[in-house]
């Protein structure tokens, strides 16, 4: 997305809340929707339109799991490593993931498909180890699922 | 005004008072580390913590320089308790800034010789209170600095990580309100260095049109010129020459 296209959305998240900086993680989430993660320059444009000092606004993006600064891949791949899941291998799931994709944890492919994140027992523990991609949960999964499992997206 | 007891003693102050400043106005000793009057209260370092039985009846630990006094509080400052706590505090404290002639001052005050925590390298004086971020939003009004992550990652940082910052004057209100010196500052011939936990910034000063005198940084003078909107010739002298 060019700069310019990438303020305007801003602008019109900003109106959508009518500048209203008490609801700033709302904000940007909704900013984060429109433009696929929080470039730097999305971040300072939130500052200028809001009036909130770029300092706040980073420290907010920064603090919540939900935000990203960086890029991220059309896929959002979360490997549960809750206790349930960690019991039942989650481990090893994870290893293999992250060597099919060739990325480590919290990363994000080159070619942007997958961003691989873990997240904390997503309340299907019976089904362990769960994996989600996007809104699909993946229960059951094995060193030997993995790829079958990344074949179905692209 | 509001009656409470703090350790037994039967005192009364305003409404509105924290613990805090009740205890400081009656002489009763509550160690701080973060709590710094120009600022909002935060609670930050959890060592001004104390016991509290609420008039219904409630006990609970809070800090006490966020707690504001309530009718019928009774307060106790130096239980077995709350040493043990703040002795715990303070070890957490030695491994995360073991630099920090504050922090060990505290620790000695408290008996405590040594931590069974693993020290941290790297800069290691930051408690990240953010006195030093409040300060620079809530007095100067610039805000260039703030809190950035969470957890073991949480730091006091500029936007982006960057080394320099746009925004900032130089003033070194974050230097003056930190608490363990994580920020220092130090003015040679024309030039303030202000460190940062994460980086370094440098300054040139403004050299007074009458007696030479370097006095403040530049962009200081330009900012106070700017918000009160008096002409920067107005600042040519310093305050001591402009009389
Ligand atoms: S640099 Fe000093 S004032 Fe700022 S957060 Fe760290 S300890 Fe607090
Ligand atoms: S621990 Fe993975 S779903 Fe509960
Ligand atoms: S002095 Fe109260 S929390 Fe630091």
């Amino acid at each position: 997305m060019e700069v310019k296209e990438l303020k305007e959305k801003v602008k019109q998240v900003l109106q959508k809340y009518q500048l209203d900086e008490s609801v700033l993680v709302d904000i940007l989430h909704d900013i984060q929707a429109e433009c696929g993660y929080l470039p730097k320059e999305v971040l300072e444009e939130t500052s200028r339109g809001l009036g909130v000092p770029l300092s706040r606004i980073y420290s907010v993006a920064t603090f919540f799991k939900a935000f990203s600064l960086e890029p991220r891949g059309r896929h959002l791949i979360h490997v549960c490593t809750g206790t349930a899941c960690h019991v039942r291998g989650t481990v090893k799931v994870l290893e293999k993931m992250e060597q099919a994709l060739g990325i480590k944890t919290g990363e994000t492919t080159s070619d942007l498909k997958f961003t691989l994140e873990t997240v904390n027992c997503v309340g299907a523990c019976a089904l362990g180890p769960m994996v989600i991609i996007g809104e699909n949960y993946h229960g059951e999964m094995t060193p030997e699922t993995v790829g079958p499992v990344l074949e179905n997206y692209n | 005004m509001v009656k409470l007891t703090i350790n037994g003693r039967e005192i009364t102050v305003e409404e509105g008072t924290t613990i805090l400043h009740a205890a400081r106005e009656n002489n009763i000793y509550i160690p701080t580390l973060c709590e710094n009057e120009a600022v909002a209260p935060y609670g930050a370092c959890r060592l001004c913590l104390v016991e509290i039985t609420t008039a219904r009846g409630r006990e609970r630990l809070v800090t006490s320089c966020i707690y504001l006094v309530e009718e019928g509080l009774t307060v106790r400052t130096d239980t077995e308790r709350i040493g043990r706590i703040r002795r715990m505090l303070l070890e957490l404290l030695l491994a995360r800034c073991a630099d920090s002639e504050v922090i060990h001052d505290l620790a000695r005050q408290a008996s405590v010789t040594r931590t069974r925590f693993t020290k941290q390298t790297g800069n290691n004086k930051c408690i990240l209170c953010a006195n030093c971020a409040r300060t620079c939003e809530e007095v100067v009004g610039v805000a260039a600095i703030s809190l950035a992550r969470r957890g073991v990652d949480r730091e006091m940082t500029t936007p982006f990580n960057e080394d320099f910052s746009e925004v900032c004057i130089g003033c070194g209100s974050c230097a003056y309100s930190c608490p363990t010196s994580a920020i220092t500052l130090e003015d040679t011939d024309g030039t303030r260095v202000i460190n940062w936990p994460h980086n370094q910034m440098e300054f040139k000063m403004k050299a007074c049109s009458v007696c030479g005198k370097y006095w403040a940084p530049e962009k200081q003078v330009e900012y106070v010129a700017r918000t009160s909107g008096t002409p920067l010739s107005d600042y040519d002298a310093c305050p001591d020459c402009r009389e």
